[in-house]
């Protein structure tokens, strides 16, 4: 379970709030998406829960526990996280990548190769195809998925991802979200899903946050937030991609 | 005589004085990566200490040759000493500013990665921002080993041997072909390792993917 009790984070000595006092928690197994506009503060709470971003108030539980209580180090092995701007490392090939984590941990070459193999797998990625190619040798949702194979590698329990499809073409895109939830029906990882995009938020997610301006506007399921938006911001935000799902269905029938 | 059998004629002691000037770049080569790298690294770390490392290795380079050889005999005497000293600090800027750069130029995105995903500052630097960096940082040196090999044949003027030692022989006694001699075993060796070096950061760069 992550639970965020009334966190802020403000920059310029206070002044300007990219987070302000936001409160959530995410249940084990589920997946949150975090729903916003971009500067609407949901990177920044996505980063501040592994601590990439230390929050100026309020506390943050991952596991029950406190995350400033501990090493950051260990935090950040402990939790999966799927990057906005993915971040492979271009001089390592996909495999080792994949296998990052397990090598901060100390494991051992061989077992580490056999798992990023398998991980490579899981994401759709053949191994004796794809392990030695390096990351400019493949297309940017190749990419995305080496991201999500190596968030896997270290099998925590907890999964940040942060726009991860975000750099991908609409259909690619269709086909990452499609093979996410087929992983996450099998891994069963609890999990907080950024993005900006409404259909995502709706495909992907237990429960959507909404963010806006730094605040929650919104927590709840998609048919909660459907059938009783709680403020203007929440029915105009999903109202336009409503309306314009009717005016489709409407031609297409 | 022309001037080919005069070169085949020395070649004994051309060998000689070739392996003397190579010896002495090489050992200041080696001791300025060993002193710029580090610093490069470190003034990556800590922006407020660039004005000063840069400044002073800028301020050494603008020393004239001659007249650092000349400083550097007060504390040091003749011979290798003060030579090697010479080339070490004429070589630093280059290799420090290169660092810098190197480490700089690594993409933001690859170090965020990094640091979430739990790397610590030593692995970071380790496993991320020195093989990224290598390349540039090699050109630093290629720039720094082409210079230190011209600089070297000063190094005759006050007895630490060299290609110099020809044409300095040849100045005294007018003699063109002994200046020719040390000017083409100089030139050539600084292209060729200049080349050589080229080709190492070719290798280098196709080995990162980059």
């Amino acid at each position: 379970m992550i639970v965020i009790e009334n966190a802020s984070k403000t920059f310029d000595g206070g002044r300007t709030f990219a987070v302000d006092g936001i409160s959530l928690t995410v249940r084990d197994g589920e997946t949150l998406a975090l729903l916003g506009s971009s500067g609407c503060g949901k990177t920044t709470t996505l980063k501040m829960i592994n601590r990439l971003v230390e929050p100026t108030s309020g506390t943050i539980l991952v596991d029950g526990r406190d995350i400033t209580a501990g090493d950051r180090i260990a935090l950040r092995r402990s939790i999966g996280y799927v990057f906005q701007g993915i971040g492979l490392m271009p001089h390592l090939n996909l495999a080792r990548n994949v296998a990052l984590p397990l090598r901060l941990r100390g494991v051992p070459p061989a077992p580490r190769r056999a798992r990023a193999r398998e991980l490579l797998q899981l994401v759709d990625l053949p191994p004796d195809v794809y392990a030695g190619k390096y990351p400019a040798q493949v297309s940017g949702g190749q990419q995305q998925r080496v991201g999500v194979a190596r968030a896997l590698a270290g099998d925590p329990d907890y999964l940040l991802m942060d726009e991860p499809f975000g750099a991908v073409d609409a259909l690619t895109r269709d086909r990452l979200q499609q093979e996410l939830l087929a992983l996450k029906a099998r891994l069963r990882k609890t999990g907080i899903f950024v993005t900006h995009d409404i259909f995502e938020a709706l495909t992907v997610a237990d429960r959507i946050a909404v963010m806006h301006a730094g605040r929650i506007e919104q927590l709840g399921t998609a048919a909660e937030i459907l059938s009783r938006p709680a403020s203007d911001f929440v029915r105009e935000l999903f109202g336009k991609p409503a309306r314009q799902l009717q005016l489709f269905t409407d031609r297409t029938s | 005589m022309t001037f080919l059998q005069f070169a085949w004629s020395q070649r004994i002691e051309f060998g000689e004085k070739v392996l003397e000037h190579a010896l002495l770049t090489g050992t200041a080569i080696a001791a300025a990566i060993l002193v710029g790298v580090p610093v490069g690294i470190l003034i990556a770390r800590r922006p407020a200490w660039r004005g000063l490392a840069l400044g002073v290795a800028g301020v050494l380079q603008t020393i004239p040759s001659v007249a650092m050889l000349a400083l550097l005999m007060i504390p040091l005497g003749l011979g290798w000493p003060p030579a090697v000293t010479a080339l070490v600090l004429y070589a630093l800027l280059p290799i420090i500013v290169n660092t810098l750069a190197g480490i700089n130029q690594v993409a933001p995105d690859i170090l965020e990665a990094a640091e979430g995903l739990g790397f610590t500052a030593r692995q970071r630097l380790w496993m991320v921002e020195l093989p990224l960096a290598s390349p540039v940082i090699l050109a630093g040196i290629r720039t720094s080993a082409v210079i230190a090999v011209g600089i070297a044949t000063l190094s005759a003027l006050i007895g630490a041997g060299g290609l110099g030692e020809y044409i300095f022989r040849g100045l005294s006694t007018g003699n063109d072909r002994l200046i020719l001699l040390g000017v083409a075993g100089a030139s050539g060796m600084a292209l060729a390792l200049g080349a050589g070096i080229g080709q190492i950061e070719r290798g280098l760069k196709r080995r990162l993917h980059l």
